[in-house]
Protein backbone atom coordinates (compact mmCIF):
# COMPACT_ATOMS: atom_id res chain seq x y z
CA UNK A 1 0.00 0.00 0.00
CA UNK A 2 0.94 3.72 -0.79
CA UNK A 3 2.10 5.97 1.58
CA UNK A 4 -0.44 8.68 1.99
CA UNK A 5 1.08 12.14 1.40
CA UNK A 6 0.62 13.11 5.37
CA UNK A 7 2.54 10.43 6.18
CA UNK A 8 5.34 11.00 3.98
CA UNK A 9 5.39 14.83 5.56
CA UNK A 10 5.66 13.15 8.80
CA UNK A 11 8.58 11.16 7.72
CA UNK A 12 10.33 14.18 6.02
CA UNK A 13 9.71 16.32 9.63
CA UNK A 14 11.94 13.50 11.24
CA UNK A 15 14.61 14.45 9.04
CA UNK A 16 17.05 17.05 10.49
CA UNK A 17 18.89 19.99 9.17
CA UNK A 18 22.58 18.95 8.75
CA UNK A 19 23.96 22.38 9.94
CA UNK A 20 21.36 22.80 12.32
CA UNK A 21 20.15 19.31 13.59
CA UNK A 22 17.71 20.76 15.97
CA UNK A 23 15.04 21.50 13.75
CA UNK A 24 13.92 19.67 10.50
CA UNK A 25 13.77 20.33 7.28
CA UNK A 26 9.83 21.21 7.57
CA UNK A 27 10.18 23.28 10.13
CA UNK A 28 12.95 25.35 8.22
CA UNK A 29 10.35 25.57 5.73
CA UNK A 30 12.55 23.93 2.67
CA UNK A 31 10.14 21.32 1.18
CA UNK A 32 8.08 22.77 -0.79
CA UNK A 33 5.53 20.26 -1.86
CA UNK A 34 5.31 16.31 -1.97
CA UNK A 35 3.60 14.94 -4.84
CA UNK A 36 2.63 10.80 -5.82
CA UNK A 37 3.38 11.05 -10.06
CA UNK A 38 1.86 7.61 -10.81
CA UNK A 39 4.47 5.47 -8.93
CA UNK A 40 6.75 8.23 -8.68
CA UNK A 41 7.30 10.48 -5.65
CA UNK A 42 8.20 13.80 -6.44
CA UNK A 43 9.74 16.46 -3.84
CA UNK A 44 9.91 19.98 -4.05
CA UNK A 45 13.24 21.45 -2.57
CA UNK A 46 14.60 24.73 -2.20
CA UNK A 47 17.38 26.11 -1.19
CA UNK A 48 17.47 28.68 1.88
CA UNK A 49 21.18 30.47 0.49
CA UNK A 50 22.04 29.44 -2.87
CA UNK A 51 25.66 28.36 -2.09
CA UNK A 52 24.55 26.46 0.80
CA UNK A 53 26.60 23.15 1.13
CA UNK A 54 24.30 21.44 3.16
CA UNK A 55 21.98 21.64 -0.26
CA UNK A 56 23.30 18.40 -1.23
CA UNK A 57 23.40 17.01 1.78
CA UNK A 58 19.84 17.86 2.43
CA UNK A 59 18.95 16.03 -0.89
CA UNK A 60 21.11 12.63 0.16
CA UNK A 61 19.14 12.66 3.66
CA UNK A 62 15.67 12.82 2.07
CA UNK A 63 16.24 9.78 -0.08
CA UNK A 64 17.89 8.13 2.43
CA UNK A 65 14.75 8.74 5.33
CA UNK A 66 12.35 7.45 2.11
CA UNK A 67 13.97 4.54 0.91
CA UNK A 68 14.21 3.11 4.74
CA UNK A 69 10.60 3.56 4.71
CA UNK A 70 10.34 1.62 1.30
CA UNK A 71 9.49 3.89 -1.35
CA UNK A 72 12.02 3.35 -4.53
CA UNK A 73 11.04 5.88 -6.70
CA UNK A 74 12.28 9.32 -5.36
CA UNK A 75 12.55 12.69 -7.66
CA UNK A 76 13.34 15.16 -5.93
CA UNK A 77 12.81 18.61 -7.88
CA UNK A 78 14.49 22.18 -6.97
CA UNK A 79 12.63 25.09 -6.34
CA UNK A 80 13.56 28.16 -6.85
CA UNK A 81 10.71 30.56 -6.72
CA UNK A 82 8.94 32.16 -4.61
CA UNK A 83 12.26 32.28 -3.13
CA UNK A 84 12.70 31.00 0.48
CA UNK A 85 12.14 33.56 3.43
CA UNK A 86 12.78 33.08 7.02
CA UNK A 87 8.74 33.75 7.22
CA UNK A 88 8.98 29.68 6.36
CA UNK A 89 10.18 28.86 9.81
CA UNK A 90 7.54 27.14 11.60
CA UNK A 91 6.85 28.25 15.13
CA UNK A 92 8.29 24.99 16.55
CA UNK A 93 10.99 25.40 14.31
CA UNK A 94 12.13 28.64 15.93
CA UNK A 95 11.64 27.93 19.51
CA UNK A 96 13.77 24.97 18.81
CA UNK A 97 16.29 27.19 17.68
CA UNK A 98 16.63 29.70 20.34
CA UNK A 99 16.18 26.70 22.81
CA UNK A 100 19.74 25.52 21.31
CA UNK A 101 21.28 29.29 21.30
CA UNK A 102 20.50 30.58 17.64
CA UNK A 103 18.65 33.84 18.22
CA UNK A 104 15.43 33.43 15.30
CA UNK A 105 14.86 35.57 12.70
CA UNK A 106 13.29 38.80 13.36
CA UNK A 107 12.01 41.59 10.72
CA UNK A 108 13.34 44.06 12.45
CA UNK A 109 16.56 43.19 11.01
CA UNK A 110 18.61 41.98 14.30
CA UNK A 111 17.77 39.46 17.40
CA UNK A 112 14.94 40.21 19.41
CA UNK A 113 17.07 39.55 22.75
CA UNK A 114 20.17 37.24 23.60
CA UNK A 115 19.63 33.36 23.34
CA UNK A 116 21.58 33.01 26.61
CA UNK A 117 20.53 36.19 29.13
CA UNK A 118 17.15 37.28 27.43
CA UNK A 119 19.05 40.66 27.76
CA UNK A 120 17.96 43.10 24.36
CA UNK A 121 21.58 44.91 24.58
CA UNK A 122 23.15 43.15 21.74
CA UNK A 123 26.21 44.55 19.26
CA UNK A 124 26.56 43.07 15.81
CA UNK A 125 30.15 41.51 15.54
CA UNK A 126 29.50 40.95 11.57
CA UNK A 127 26.67 40.40 9.09
CA UNK A 128 28.50 36.89 8.34
CA UNK A 129 28.40 33.97 10.77
CA UNK A 130 29.61 30.28 10.82
CA UNK A 131 26.98 29.43 7.81
CA UNK A 132 25.52 31.16 5.37
CA UNK A 133 22.17 31.87 7.16
CA UNK A 134 23.27 32.99 10.02
CA UNK A 135 24.75 36.64 11.04
CA UNK A 136 27.12 36.93 14.43
CA UNK A 137 26.44 38.93 17.46
CA UNK A 138 27.07 39.33 20.87
CA UNK A 139 25.32 40.30 24.44
CA UNK A 140 26.67 43.35 25.67
CA UNK A 141 25.35 42.32 28.99
CA UNK A 142 26.84 38.32 29.50
CA UNK A 143 29.13 38.91 27.01
CA UNK A 144 28.53 35.86 25.37
CA UNK A 145 28.56 35.79 21.35
CA UNK A 146 25.91 33.89 19.74
CA UNK A 147 24.19 33.08 15.99
CA UNK A 148 21.62 34.95 14.53
CA UNK A 149 19.52 33.28 12.01
CA UNK A 150 19.12 36.13 9.56
CA UNK A 151 16.12 37.45 7.42
CA UNK A 152 16.06 36.89 3.90
CA UNK B 1 10.27 41.39 -35.17
CA UNK B 2 13.81 40.40 -33.20
CA UNK B 3 15.15 37.45 -34.80
CA UNK B 4 14.40 34.19 -32.53
CA UNK B 5 18.25 32.68 -33.36
CA UNK B 6 19.71 35.94 -32.64
CA UNK B 7 17.62 36.63 -29.20
CA UNK B 8 18.75 33.19 -27.83
CA UNK B 9 22.19 33.90 -28.82
CA UNK B 10 22.26 37.22 -27.12
CA UNK B 11 20.61 35.97 -24.31
CA UNK B 12 22.95 33.06 -23.62
CA UNK B 13 25.38 35.10 -23.74
CA UNK B 14 23.92 37.66 -21.09
CA UNK B 15 23.80 34.64 -19.12
CA UNK B 16 27.39 33.99 -19.17
CA UNK B 17 28.65 37.13 -18.06
CA UNK B 18 25.85 36.66 -15.05
CA UNK B 19 27.68 33.41 -14.33
CA UNK B 20 31.14 33.85 -15.18
CA UNK B 21 31.03 37.65 -12.94
CA UNK B 22 29.64 35.55 -9.79
CA UNK B 23 32.37 32.48 -10.98
CA UNK B 24 35.31 34.60 -11.27
CA UNK B 25 34.54 36.73 -8.34
CA UNK B 26 33.44 34.05 -6.15
CA UNK B 27 36.74 32.18 -6.48
CA UNK B 28 39.09 35.62 -6.49
CA UNK B 29 37.56 35.75 -2.96
CA UNK B 30 38.09 32.69 -1.57
CA UNK B 31 41.74 32.90 -2.12
CA UNK B 32 41.59 34.50 1.26
CA UNK B 33 39.65 31.91 3.22
CA UNK B 34 42.07 31.29 6.13
CA UNK B 35 44.67 34.16 5.27
CA UNK B 36 42.38 37.29 5.67
CA UNK B 37 43.23 39.89 8.82
CA UNK B 38 41.01 39.12 10.99
CA UNK B 39 38.38 35.98 11.74
CA UNK B 40 35.50 37.92 10.75
CA UNK B 41 36.50 39.11 7.71
CA UNK B 42 37.86 35.68 6.36
CA UNK B 43 34.03 34.00 7.53
CA UNK B 44 32.62 37.01 5.85
CA UNK B 45 34.10 36.83 2.65
CA UNK B 46 34.32 33.08 2.48
CA UNK B 47 30.50 33.20 2.99
CA UNK B 48 30.39 35.68 -0.08
CA UNK B 49 32.02 33.35 -2.01
CA UNK B 50 29.79 30.82 -1.11
CA UNK B 51 26.49 32.58 -2.33
CA UNK B 52 28.70 33.63 -5.44
CA UNK B 53 29.58 29.91 -6.23
CA UNK B 54 25.74 29.26 -5.57
CA UNK B 55 24.74 32.12 -8.11
CA UNK B 56 27.11 30.86 -10.64
CA UNK B 57 25.54 27.18 -10.46
CA UNK B 58 22.03 29.00 -11.75
CA UNK B 59 23.28 30.81 -14.06
CA UNK B 60 25.54 28.69 -15.63
CA UNK B 61 22.89 26.01 -15.52
CA UNK B 62 20.60 28.20 -17.04
CA UNK B 63 23.04 29.55 -19.80
CA UNK B 64 23.39 25.33 -20.53
CA UNK B 65 19.73 25.18 -20.81
CA UNK B 66 19.59 28.10 -23.36
CA UNK B 67 22.17 26.04 -25.44
CA UNK B 68 20.78 22.81 -25.26
CA UNK B 69 24.45 21.12 -26.79
CA UNK B 70 24.17 18.97 -23.75
CA UNK B 71 26.99 20.63 -21.60
CA UNK B 72 26.29 20.81 -18.31
CA UNK B 73 27.08 24.48 -15.76
CA UNK B 74 30.12 22.21 -14.39
CA UNK B 75 31.56 21.95 -17.91
CA UNK B 76 30.89 25.77 -18.85
CA UNK B 77 32.70 26.32 -15.54
CA UNK B 78 35.49 24.09 -15.55
CA UNK B 79 36.55 23.65 -19.55
CA UNK B 80 36.60 26.72 -21.26
CA UNK B 81 39.16 28.53 -21.58
CA UNK B 82 40.20 33.03 -21.03
CA UNK B 83 38.66 34.02 -24.48
CA UNK B 84 35.43 32.08 -24.22
CA UNK B 85 34.37 33.84 -20.54
CA UNK B 86 32.37 36.96 -20.60
CA UNK B 87 32.97 38.43 -17.11
CA UNK B 88 34.00 41.70 -16.30
CA UNK B 89 37.52 42.85 -16.35
CA UNK B 90 37.03 44.55 -12.45
CA UNK B 91 36.55 41.15 -11.08
CA UNK B 92 39.42 39.16 -12.58
CA UNK B 93 41.51 41.67 -11.10
CA UNK B 94 44.18 39.90 -8.74
CA UNK B 95 43.04 40.38 -4.97
CA UNK B 96 45.70 42.53 -3.92
CA UNK B 97 45.93 44.26 0.00
CA UNK B 98 41.94 43.24 1.91
CA UNK B 99 41.55 47.21 0.89
CA UNK B 100 41.54 46.39 -2.41
CA UNK B 101 39.69 43.59 -2.58
CA UNK B 102 37.24 44.93 -0.27
CA UNK B 103 36.72 48.11 -2.28
CA UNK B 104 36.19 46.11 -5.75
CA UNK B 105 33.80 44.05 -4.14
CA UNK B 106 31.67 47.11 -2.90
CA UNK B 107 32.01 48.59 -6.86
CA UNK B 108 30.70 45.44 -7.93
CA UNK B 109 27.90 44.66 -5.30
CA UNK B 110 26.20 48.53 -5.66
CA UNK B 111 26.37 47.45 -9.60
CA UNK B 112 25.59 43.53 -8.85
CA UNK B 113 22.44 44.79 -6.74
CA UNK B 114 21.07 47.31 -9.45
CA UNK B 115 21.28 44.68 -12.42
CA UNK B 116 19.44 41.43 -10.22
CA UNK B 117 16.46 43.92 -8.38
CA UNK B 118 16.24 44.80 -12.74
CA UNK B 119 15.80 41.07 -13.58
CA UNK B 120 14.01 40.08 -10.73
CA UNK B 121 11.10 41.62 -12.52
CA UNK B 122 12.53 40.11 -15.94
CA UNK B 123 9.43 38.71 -18.21
CA UNK B 124 11.86 35.36 -18.43
CA UNK B 125 10.54 33.48 -15.27
CA UNK B 126 13.68 31.42 -15.19
CA UNK B 127 15.23 34.46 -15.05
CA UNK B 128 14.06 36.60 -12.41
CA UNK B 129 13.85 33.42 -10.27
CA UNK B 130 17.05 33.42 -9.75
CA UNK B 131 17.40 37.39 -9.95
CA UNK B 132 15.01 37.36 -6.79
CA UNK B 133 16.77 34.52 -5.11
CA UNK B 134 20.10 36.38 -5.62
CA UNK B 135 19.58 39.87 -4.90
CA UNK B 136 18.84 38.87 -1.20
CA UNK B 137 22.13 37.38 -0.37
CA UNK B 138 23.90 40.38 -2.41
CA UNK B 139 22.04 43.20 -0.31
CA UNK B 140 24.04 41.07 2.77
CA UNK B 141 27.63 41.55 0.60
CA UNK B 142 26.77 45.31 -0.19
CA UNK B 143 25.93 46.21 3.87
CA UNK B 144 29.19 44.77 4.75
CA UNK B 145 31.22 45.81 1.73
CA UNK B 146 30.33 49.37 1.96
CA UNK B 147 30.52 49.73 6.11
CA UNK B 148 34.08 48.41 5.58
CA UNK B 149 35.29 50.64 2.82
CA UNK B 150 33.91 53.11 4.69
CA UNK B 151 35.75 52.19 7.86
CA UNK B 152 39.00 51.69 5.98
CA UNK B 153 38.91 54.75 4.08
CA UNK B 154 37.83 56.98 6.97
CA UNK B 155 40.27 55.33 9.04
CA UNK B 156 44.33 55.98 10.01
CA UNK B 157 46.61 57.15 7.88
CA UNK B 158 47.30 53.39 6.97
CA UNK B 159 44.21 52.35 5.80
CA UNK B 160 43.27 55.28 4.05
CA UNK B 161 46.50 55.62 1.71
CA UNK B 162 45.31 51.81 0.96
CA UNK B 163 42.25 52.37 0.15
CA UNK B 164 42.83 55.89 -1.74
CA UNK B 165 45.56 53.89 -3.80
CA UNK B 166 43.01 51.34 -4.44
CA UNK B 167 40.30 53.24 -5.97
CA UNK B 168 43.09 54.85 -8.29
CA UNK B 169 43.97 51.41 -9.39
CA UNK B 170 40.57 49.91 -10.06
CA UNK B 171 38.55 53.42 -11.10
CA UNK B 172 39.44 52.67 -14.70
CA UNK B 173 37.95 48.99 -14.40
CA UNK B 174 34.53 50.81 -13.40
CA UNK B 175 33.71 51.96 -16.88
CA UNK B 176 33.11 48.35 -18.13
CA UNK B 177 30.24 47.52 -16.05
CA UNK B 178 28.05 50.21 -17.96
CA UNK B 179 29.04 49.98 -21.79
CA UNK B 180 26.59 48.99 -24.14
CA UNK B 181 27.47 46.51 -27.14
CA UNK B 182 25.31 44.52 -29.29
CA UNK B 183 24.70 41.80 -26.65
CA UNK B 184 23.15 43.96 -24.19
CA UNK B 185 21.13 45.71 -26.79
CA UNK B 186 19.30 42.87 -28.31
CA UNK B 187 19.11 41.28 -24.86
CA UNK B 188 17.76 44.94 -23.92
CA UNK B 189 15.38 45.48 -27.23
CA UNK B 190 13.69 42.09 -26.12
CA UNK B 191 13.18 43.20 -22.70
CA UNK B 192 14.73 40.59 -20.59
CA UNK B 193 17.30 42.86 -18.88
CA UNK B 194 17.66 46.63 -18.78
CA UNK B 195 20.66 48.08 -20.92
CA UNK B 196 23.36 48.62 -18.02
CA UNK B 197 24.13 52.17 -19.21
CA UNK B 198 20.76 53.07 -17.33
CA UNK B 199 22.57 51.75 -14.42
CA UNK B 200 25.23 54.16 -14.18
CA UNK B 201 23.10 57.41 -12.63
CA UNK B 202 21.99 54.94 -9.84
CA UNK B 203 24.60 53.24 -9.43
CA UNK B 204 26.60 56.61 -8.84
CA UNK B 205 24.16 58.43 -6.65
CA UNK B 206 24.66 55.61 -4.39
CA UNK B 207 28.99 54.63 -4.75
CA UNK B 208 29.98 58.33 -4.48
CA UNK B 209 28.46 59.64 -0.81
CA UNK B 210 29.84 56.28 0.61
CA UNK B 211 33.41 56.81 -0.68
CA UNK B 212 33.08 60.76 0.33
CA UNK B 213 31.88 59.51 3.58
CA UNK B 214 35.13 57.25 3.21
CA UNK B 215 37.05 60.42 2.49
CA UNK B 216 38.50 59.12 -0.88
CA UNK B 217 38.78 61.12 -3.68
CA UNK B 218 37.13 59.75 -6.82
CA UNK B 219 39.38 60.07 -9.61
CA UNK B 220 38.06 62.46 -12.67
CA UNK B 221 38.94 60.35 -15.59
CA UNK B 222 36.60 58.33 -17.68
CA UNK B 223 38.72 56.09 -19.40
CA UNK B 224 38.07 52.93 -18.97
CA UNK B 225 39.15 49.34 -19.59
CA UNK B 226 36.97 47.08 -22.11
CA UNK B 227 37.10 43.20 -23.31
CA UNK B 228 35.89 41.59 -20.78
CA UNK B 229 32.19 40.89 -21.23
CA UNK B 230 32.69 40.95 -24.51
CA UNK B 231 35.99 38.30 -24.54
CA UNK B 232 37.48 40.25 -26.70
CA UNK B 233 40.52 40.97 -24.24
CA UNK B 234 40.76 39.56 -20.66
CA UNK B 235 43.72 40.75 -18.54
CA UNK B 236 46.87 38.41 -18.33
CA UNK B 237 45.33 37.70 -14.94
CA UNK B 238 42.61 35.53 -16.09
CA UNK B 239 44.46 32.57 -16.84
CA UNK B 240 46.61 32.27 -14.26
CA UNK B 241 43.05 32.10 -11.85
CA UNK B 242 41.83 29.33 -14.79
CA UNK B 243 44.91 27.67 -14.43
CA UNK B 244 44.63 27.18 -10.20
CA UNK B 245 40.40 26.72 -10.51
CA UNK B 246 40.31 24.55 -13.42
CA UNK B 247 43.13 22.19 -12.76
CA UNK B 248 41.58 19.26 -11.09
CA UNK B 249 39.24 18.73 -14.53
CA UNK B 250 41.98 19.39 -16.60
CA UNK B 251 44.83 16.89 -15.35
CA UNK B 252 41.60 14.38 -14.51
CA UNK B 253 38.73 15.06 -16.82
CA UNK B 254 35.64 14.02 -15.69
CA UNK B 255 36.84 13.38 -11.83
CA UNK B 256 34.00 13.93 -9.53
CA UNK B 257 33.63 13.31 -5.37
Amino acid sequence: MRATVDQIWGWLDQVPDPEIPVISIVDLGIVRGVSWKGETLEIAVTPTYSGCPATSIINFDIEAALRAKGIEMIVLKRQLSPAWTTDWLSDKGRNQLLAYGIAPPNPAGGPQACPQCGSSHLSRVSQFGSTPCKAHWRCDDCLEPFDYFKCI
Amino acid sequence: MLDQAKTDAALYEFVLRMGDNTLILGHRISEWCGVAPVLEEDIALANTALDLIGQTQMWLGLAAEIAGDGKTADELAFLRDVWDFRNLLLVERPNGDFGHTILRQFLFDVFHKLQLTDLAQSPDPRIAEIAAKAVKEVSYHLERSRDTVIALGDGTVESHARMQAALDLLWPYVGEMFSSDPVSQTVGLAGFATNPTNFRAAWDADVLPSLEQASLNVPTSIFAHKGGKTGAQHTEHLGHLLATMQWLQRAYPGASW
